[in-house]
């Protein structure tokens, strides 16, 4: 039976908690991840979900009684936003070296100073490089989807995944959402079994000092060094495309869903102008493709569902009849570009994709980012690139920079 | 239950040969510990002197399980073992969290006052060698008044030790008591005790540091002592918010008299450049905290 609701993207989120089943759960609320926070309490308060909710007393805490809780042997979860996860920024690389399959829901929220409750993405692109997977949604039935997958994801390849899901824009706007059934999840998503866990069973001191040299066991068999763990984990990224691909498809042909692996493709295949971006900012460039459409313009969307690992094979793919591309991005490398600019940059390196990229930073702080806005831009990238401007750029979309041409 | 010495636990838990230092407070401490607390234990690490007596990667001296996490989280890591044991069905197994005074009174005080409120089933001791010691001998808040620190090399420390214990006190947790290496009988009886709690026991274990403390190796049982002996530290427990004395304090209380202070400051060459103002602000300090207990344990 088809049981479709119209909810919020956190109670999406808490849905697929509850069908994931995860035996403890820690979270600390911040805005405009509370919802979720409590609507998990609520479940576990009714019985509805058998698990440990520890309420702790900060973010710092609530990542680590997750690490610790997993390193036990138990399936975990929390979530945050915002200051949220940059106060969880130690235990985010504690949580990436100690290989564990924590799974989070960040719910994108720009950071302080000065302070924003309102959307961007710069908290979670901020920890890029913490050693997570970081899938992002563009909508809440991808929400609750993805968090079952990330189970999947991290429990195979032992590697943090972090759902990224644009705050208010999602976390709080409803929509239809399909939930499926729990005997299904549980075909999809069997209980954890970890490979190693902290048993008195077979004493271990998990996570002691490392050297920078391999070291001899007192069997005399050479161990890891530091630098061999670290190798480890990259490795681990390297396999873990194919696992986020295999878990979207298995996902797919039971549900009938398909969000995409690494990547989304939106009317591709003839698109001369491709626009691109994460989560929700991607949906509404799929708006615009339409519209630029409708102008004769030949427009498609490629949606980066993936951050990292990075689809670099799919970008090259996905872009490699394109003449003009616009990224909209709502992060920023402070000093350079956005992030998923220079992430593309890097992936048509050697590749025949010349096309000029204009980046377009976009709905910082929540500042609105409307279909006609992106029109626009995109109209604006394609006629100069026409023009035969080979230059990259970055302009601030919809924002008073003081230039003069501005009103 | 009333173990005595000759009862405890002949198993060892730490094999010979650790990378602590000759002399450690922490090493005769966590050796009796872990005979009290046996082989279902699991026991939680933060940076610190203990992670280096745990050894470095692939050896350890340590037979028990250990999981090491970051300086401010050990409380929170230890309560995140507590919540996967329960929600896996082994909720028999001891947790330990085994911090300093670094990781309890200062950069740890905020997940461990957080997992108190919360009464979480583990327990919580402070190996207390009143500095940072395995940075080397760095000002904590637990460094009495008159110390010289290699951050407080020219003056001594100017503030008095936090009062931690009163800190705890306040989470009205179901048992609070105090520890020292010189007692192992009494240390081993309050653990053998703790563990059969349930809620969050807070076990604060004074911890002689031979090279911090500036004295020699041989002398860290004869320093524990004195501490005892002068008052500066008392043992003593708190079980549903009464007071007892224990052991060699107890003695003390019923028919002893206090060593003074200067007994325990000379040993020590933390201490040469204390003022005279400072130890007699330290001793008053001592005399009026063993009033305060001596009244308490009448009461």
């Amino acid at each position: 039976m088809n049981d479709t609701r119209i909810i919020t993207g956190n109670e999406a989120a808490a849905l697929a908690v509850k069908l994931a089943r995860p035996g403890v759960i820690a979270a600390y609320p911040i805005t405009p991840q509370t919802s979720l926070a409590e609507k998990l309490s609520e479940y576990v308060e009714r019985g509805d979900l058998k698990a440990e909710y520890v309420r702790v007393e900060s973010e710092h805490s609530s990542l680590t009684v997750c690490i610790s809780a997993s390193a036990v042997g138990a399936r975990v979860f929390t979530a945050t936003s915002s200051n949220g996860l940059l106060y969880m920024h130690e235990q985010l690389h504690w949580a990436a070296g100690s290989r564990l399959p924590v799974v989070m829901c960040c719910v994108n929220r720009g950071v302080g100073a000065p302070w924003s409750i309102f959307n961007d993405q710069q908290d979670s692109f901020s920890q890029r490089d913490t050693g997570w997977i970081q899938i992002y949604c563009r909508d809440n039935q991808e929400i609750l989807d993805t968090i079952i997958q990330a189970y999947r994801i991290a429990e195979e390849v032992y590697i943090p995944v972090m759902v990224c899901y644009d705050g208010f824009i999602l976390s709080h706007t409803m929509m239809p959402v399909e939930v499926p059934d729990a005997r299904m999840v549980k075909k999809f998503l069997p209980p954890y079994k970890p490979h190693t866990i902290l048993s008195p069973d077979d004493p271990r001191t998990i996570n002691p000092v490392f050297f920078p040299t391999r070291r001899e066991n007192s069997e005399g068999i050479l161990c890891d060094g530091y630098m061999e763990m670290r190798y480890k984990l990259q490795a681990a990224f390297e396999k873990s495309g194919e696992v986020i691909r295999s878990a979207s498809r298995e996902w797919a042909e039971i549900t009938g869903r398909d969000h995409g692996g690494l990547i989304w493709e939106y009317m591709t295949e003839d698109a001369e102008l491709i626009l691109t971006g994460m989560g929700s900012i991607a949906t509404e460039a799929t708006l615009a493709a339409d519209v630029l459409r409708a102008e004769g313009i030949r427009a498609g969307v490629v949606g980066i569902r993936a951050y990292r690992p990075f689809p670099k094979a799919e970008v090259a793919q996905a872009f490699k009849k394109a003449t003009a591309i616009a990224v909209f991005e709502k992060c920023i490398s402070y000093g350079y570009e956005g992030g998923v600019c220079s992430d593309l940059k890097a992936a048509f390196y050697g590749t025949d994709i010349k096309s000029p990229i204009h980046d377009y930073i976009a709905g910082l702080g929540g500042r609105d980012v409307k279909t006609g806005e992106i029109v626009d831009a995109a109209r604006a990238t394609l006629e100069s690139t026409r023009a035969g401007d080979a230059g990259n750029k970055t302009v601030w979309l919809n924002c008073y920079t003081g230039l003069k041409d501005e009103g | 239950m009333n173990e005595n010495i000759f009862k405890i636990n002949d198993k060892e838990y730490i094999l010979p040969g650790n990378r602590a230092c000759q002399g450690c407070g922490l090493s005769l401490a966590y050796r009796y510990i872990l005979k009290a607390l046996r082989e279902n234990t699991i026991v939680a690490i933060p940076p610190s002197c203990l992670c280096v007596l745990h050894g470095l990667y692939p050896t350890t001296s340590v037979i028990v399980p250990a999981l090491n996490t970051t300086f401010a989280s050990n409380a929170a890591s230890a309560s995140g073992i507590v919540a996967g044991l329960d929600a896996l069905g082994k909720g028999d197994i001891t947790v330990l969290a085994l911090s300093g005074d670094g990781g309890t009174y200062d950069i740890g005080i905020q997940s461990l006052s957080g997992a108190a409120e919360r009464n979480t089933n583990f327990i919580f001791a402070c190996y207390d060698n009143e500095a940072y010691m395995n940075t080397g001998t760095q000002r904590s808040g637990a460094t009495p008044m008159g110390a010289i620190t290699t951050t407080t090399p020219v003056l001594t420390k100017q503030e008095p030790k936090k009062d931690f214990l009163k800190i705890m006190e306040a989470h009205h947790i179901p048992y609070l008591a105090t520890v020292s290496p010189a007692y192992p009988a009494d240390l081993y009886e309050k653990f053998v005790k703790a563990k059969r709690i349930r809620g969050t026991r807070y076990i604060h274990i004074d911890t002689p540091c031979p090279p911090g403390w500036d004295y020699p190796t041989k002398d860290t049982v004869k320093i524990a002592r004195l501490a005892v002996e002068t008052g500066l530290f008392i043992l003593f427990e708190i079980e549903n918010d009464r007071f007892r004395f224990t052991g060699r304090s107890k003695i003390m209380a019923e028919r002893g008299k206090l060593l003074p202070l200067v007994n325990y400051v000379e040993r020590q060459g933390r201490f040469k450049k204390m003022s005279i103002e400072q130890l007699n602000s330290l001793q008053t300090s001592v005399n009026s905290r063993w009033n305060e207990c001596l009244k308490r344990a009448e009461g």
